[in-house]
């Protein structure tokens, strides 16, 4: 009985704040809605049995994709009253789609089920000899290693994607040059001059 | 009342048909239609985990993790691409952005 209304709570707050990142007026704000979405929808990972990916999505979602939209956010200075043009225009439109896509989707799920996708099956139960992160880990690192090793390469590809398309260098600024600073020997830099006692060197024979 | 899989199931079409209906109606605003892809590949992950709490296969978990990890990765490339946009443009307007069209 909990566990519905749990389900209910939390499939009904990432329902609608899903709907307010879509329509909200200030992106800020879409992004807050983003990161309530994403804590709603690890709450329904937890009633599923995935702690790890709950936490995951916590973590990754929340801690680091939201925060990143948030930067973007805030730093660029657009005019988002402009980028709100043509949204009523295309509110009916976008309407009369989702809403055959909804019925469509909806449908298929429901004829799935009914058609028997999980006889035969029990769902897993919560108290197993394994918890959730020592099932995947006993997966992810032997059948799925290749695909694991292939997420990390996409991770580095992204990572050096982003800092290549944001890096710049600017023109007047002074920078380290190490190859110049360990190439400098001695013969570059030290002139050893012949002075007269009592005279000195004047500033003229140095240069 | 017992939650079964097609509660889940609709909870993620939902979401998904929301992230659609995002990128139709927000046509001008590239943040909230890379949001809404967002919004997109939850409910694909809401439905992995689904399936695999139901079927009794931790595989589900996997991919819902590779899902995961592509979103995190196209999110950083999108906001970089996003960035050097507005350097050059001073706007996010995408819906005049055709100079690679050809």
């Amino acid at each position: 009985m909990l566990q519905s209304i749990a389900f209910f709570l939390l499939a009904a707050v990432a329902t609608v704040s899903g709907l307010l990142v879509v329509t909200a007026r200030n992106p800020v704000h879409s992004v807050l809605w983003l990161i309530l979405a994403f804590f709603s929808s690890a709450g329904l990972f937890v009633l599923l049995g995935a702690e790890f990916l709950a936490m995951l999505l916590v973590v990754v979602y929340v801690g680091a994709v939201a925060v990143l939209f948030l930067f973007v956010v805030m730093m660029l200075d657009v005019d988002f009253v402009k980028l709100r043009e043509g949204y009523a225009r295309y509110l009916p439109f976008g309407a009369i789609i989702s809403g055959v896509l909804l019925a469509e989707m909806i449908m298929v799920s429901v004829a799935v089920v009914q058609g028997g996708a999980t006889n035969g099956r029990t769902p897993v139960e919560p108290s197993l000899d394994v918890t959730n992160v020592q099932a995947i880990g006993r997966v992810l690192y032997t059948d799925y290693i290749y695909f694991f090793q292939a997420a990390g390469i996409v991770l580095l590809i992204a990572m050096i994607g982003a800092i290549t398309l944001t890096l710049r260098h600017k023109p007047h600024i002074k920078r380290q040059n190490i190859t110049d600073q360990v190439n400098r020997d001695r013969n570059k830099s030290v002139e050893v001059k012949s002075a007269q006692s009592g005279q000195g060197v004047s500033a003229e024979e140095l240069l | 009342m017992v939650i079964g899989l097609t509660h889940y199931l609709t909870v993620a079409a939902i979401l998904f048909t929301i992230g659609v209906f995002g990128i139709f109606v927000n046509r001008k605003n590239v943040i909230i239609i890379l949001m809404s892809i967002e919004l997109i590949l939850l409910a694909v992950n809401i439905n992995f985990v689904a399936f695999s709490t139901y079927l009794n296969d931790i595989s589900g978990q996997i991919m819902a993790m590779f899902v995961l990890t592509v979103a995190a990765a196209e999110a950083a490339v999108g906001l970089a691409i996003l960035v050097t946009f507005f350097r050059n443009r001073g706007d996010i307007a995408v819906d005049d952005a055709s100079v690679m069209k050809g």
